[in-house]
């Protein structure tokens, strides 16, 4: 790990202007952030600790019906926070399968936002990566790459965002606060991550000292708790990431859907918002041959980037799966196994 | 430059001047105090080997700068027991066999003490399964591992049950 000065500021104003500096960046759990910088693929030459800064902790029921997360709240506590299960339990599930007990135990809301690509060029410094050295090459395209993208690629970079949480956040308009050094500004999660195109080296739009402060969920986001849930396609049974995932949100008034989210993880650099596929759901019957049409648009533009046809057929699936357990009503409690689709009878043999 | 914390390990304060930013919490318990019983095993967070309790919960010691948890109560393999006797959890990991080689059995044991806390397995097996997917086993101990987990949770029901009553 190469060397780098550590500041722990005080304020949120004295973050933006240390972080602001050339070289710097931000640490909150750090733990994607020290993975990197022991592979050395991050080289900071400066931490901005900002995990003893003051007020980003809390979970507040806005006056409006909103929810703000602050961006150090740990994975966990919002996960098993009851009232937040019962109001966003597709994205309570996202969360609970995503990592192990103890990264959700230490991971926070805005360090989820911002990790990175797991794709294994980005990570094998020998390789060659545009996203790790820009103008570098590709050897992804090459190389193993059943795992990467099937939408929104190009020529320069095919990896995925490996986030769980963000899924079902993009499908319900979540809004991240960020503060800057021109002040606070806030963007939808959506225009959060980028699309790598010629420069896949930018994960996000966020500008150098750019810190996120809070994640906002609206109040419209609580109108599908009755039916939501979030499905994950994963290579073993837990402590993995998606190959495929998808969070279906419905609203269901006198037997048909009224308004439908639907978002992808596993397939894209940003977590995949199927707005196509909404639309054909609005006023229509919760009926099998409805989310067919729904996966069949949801994938309209896939191809794929390498050995990996078969997740654009497996996204299909998912999402068809993902509506009809949507549909069929949110579970009292939460599964066994959090968002897998093999999850029985508790009490099954999974080792 | 030099930054001093101070840590609470297994009950006693600790005091620490870092000359380096770079160590976590696993190298520091490992070479500063030589409490050798947390494991490195990946160093990377995949494994669980070097799996403490920071503040009551369980985290991977690997993945977090000891500058960054100055202030922090630490709870690691070697202040588990109370002298001579065991805490239930070690009882059942040596009752059950859950473990061959014992380099996983430390962060098994701090993960396992730290789900119970949590409380969100319970008595089911594939819900422990799922709750301790962070530790892995190389001799494949698993079998032993749930049963040592099942018996600590039904002891400490148990305990609570006659707490209470």
């Amino acid at each position: 790990m190469k060397p780098f000065d550590y500041v722990r500021p005080t304020t949120v104003e004295e973050a933006v202007a240390a972080a602001a500096q050339p070289g710097a960046v931000y640490l909150a759990a750090g733990t994607n952030l020290l993975d990197l910088m022991k592979g050395n693929i991050s080289r900071p030459d400066r931490l901005v600790d900002v995990t003893h800064l003051g007020g980003l902790d809390r979970i507040e029921h806005l006056p409006d019906g909103a929810l703000r997360i602050g961006a150090l709240v740990r994975n966990a506590d919002l996960a098993h926070d009851a009232e937040f299960v019962r109001s966003y339990p597709a994205v309570a599930e996202a969360l609970l399968s995503g990592a192990s007990a103890q990264l959700r135990n230490a991971a926070t809301v805005g360090g989820n936002l911002l990790q990175r690509t797991r794709c294994a060029y980005f990570y094998d410094t020998a390789s060659r990566c545009n996203k790790r050295a820009a103008g570098s090459g590709c050897d992804a395209r090459d190389g193993e790459n059943r795992s990467h993208a099937v939408l929104g690629w190009s020529d320069s970079c095919i990896a995925t965002h490996p986030s769980d949480f963000c899924v079902p956040l993009v499908a319900l308009d979540a809004v991240v606060e960020i503060e800057g050094s021109n002040g606070r500004r806030e963007i939808v999660l959506d225009e959060l991550h980028r699309l790598p195109g010629d420069t896949p080296a930018r994960d996000s739009t966020l500008e150098p000292g750019d810190l996120i402060v809070a994640v906002r969920l609206p109040p419209a986001a609580r109108g599908f708790a009755a039916h939501a849930g979030y499905l994950k396609v994963r290579e073993r049974t837990s402590y993995a990431f998606a190959v495929v995932s998808a969070a279906a949100a419905l609203q269901i008034e006198n037997g048909k859907i009224k308004q439908a989210r639907l978002a992808l993880g596993g397939v894209a650099a940003k977590p995949w918002r199927a707005r196509t596929a909404e639309d054909v759901l609005r006023d229509v019957a919760p009926t099998a041959d409805a989310f067919q049409e729904a996966a069949w648009r949801a994938l309209g533009d896939a191809k794929p980037s390498g050995d990996n046809a078969f997740k654009i057929e497996l996204a299909r699936r998912i999402v068809v799966r993902a509506l009809t357990l949507a549909a069929a009503g949110t579970p009292a409690r939460l599964p066994p196994l959090p968002a897998s689709p093999f999850a029985s009878t508790s009490g099954a043999l999974h080792v | 430059m030099n930054h001093s914390i101070s840590l609470t390990v297994n009950g006693a304060r600790r005091d620490f001047v870092l000359d380096d930013p770079r160590v976590t919490l696993l190298d520091l318990l490992r070479e500063r105090l030589h409490l050798t019983g947390t494991k490195k095993g990946c160093d990377r967070g995949q494994c669980g080997a070097c799996t403490i309790l920071v503040d009551g919960k369980r985290i991977n010691s690997c993945l977090a700068l000891a500058i960054s948890h100055d202030g922090a109560d630490i709870l690691t393999i070697e202040g588990v027991a109370h002298g001579d006797q065991l805490h239930p959890v070690q009882a059942a990991f040596i009752a059950h066999d859950g473990f061959q080689c014992g380099f996983c059995t430390p962060g098994q044991i701090m993960s396992a003490i730290g789900m119970m806390r949590e409380g969100q397995a319970g008595n089911d097996p594939e819900r422990i399964r799922e709750c301790m997917s962070g530790n892995l086993c190389r001799c494949g101990a698993y079998a032993g591992i749930v049963d040592a987990v099942l018996e600590a949770q039904g002891r400490m029901d148990e305990t609570n049950q006659r707490r209470s009553a």
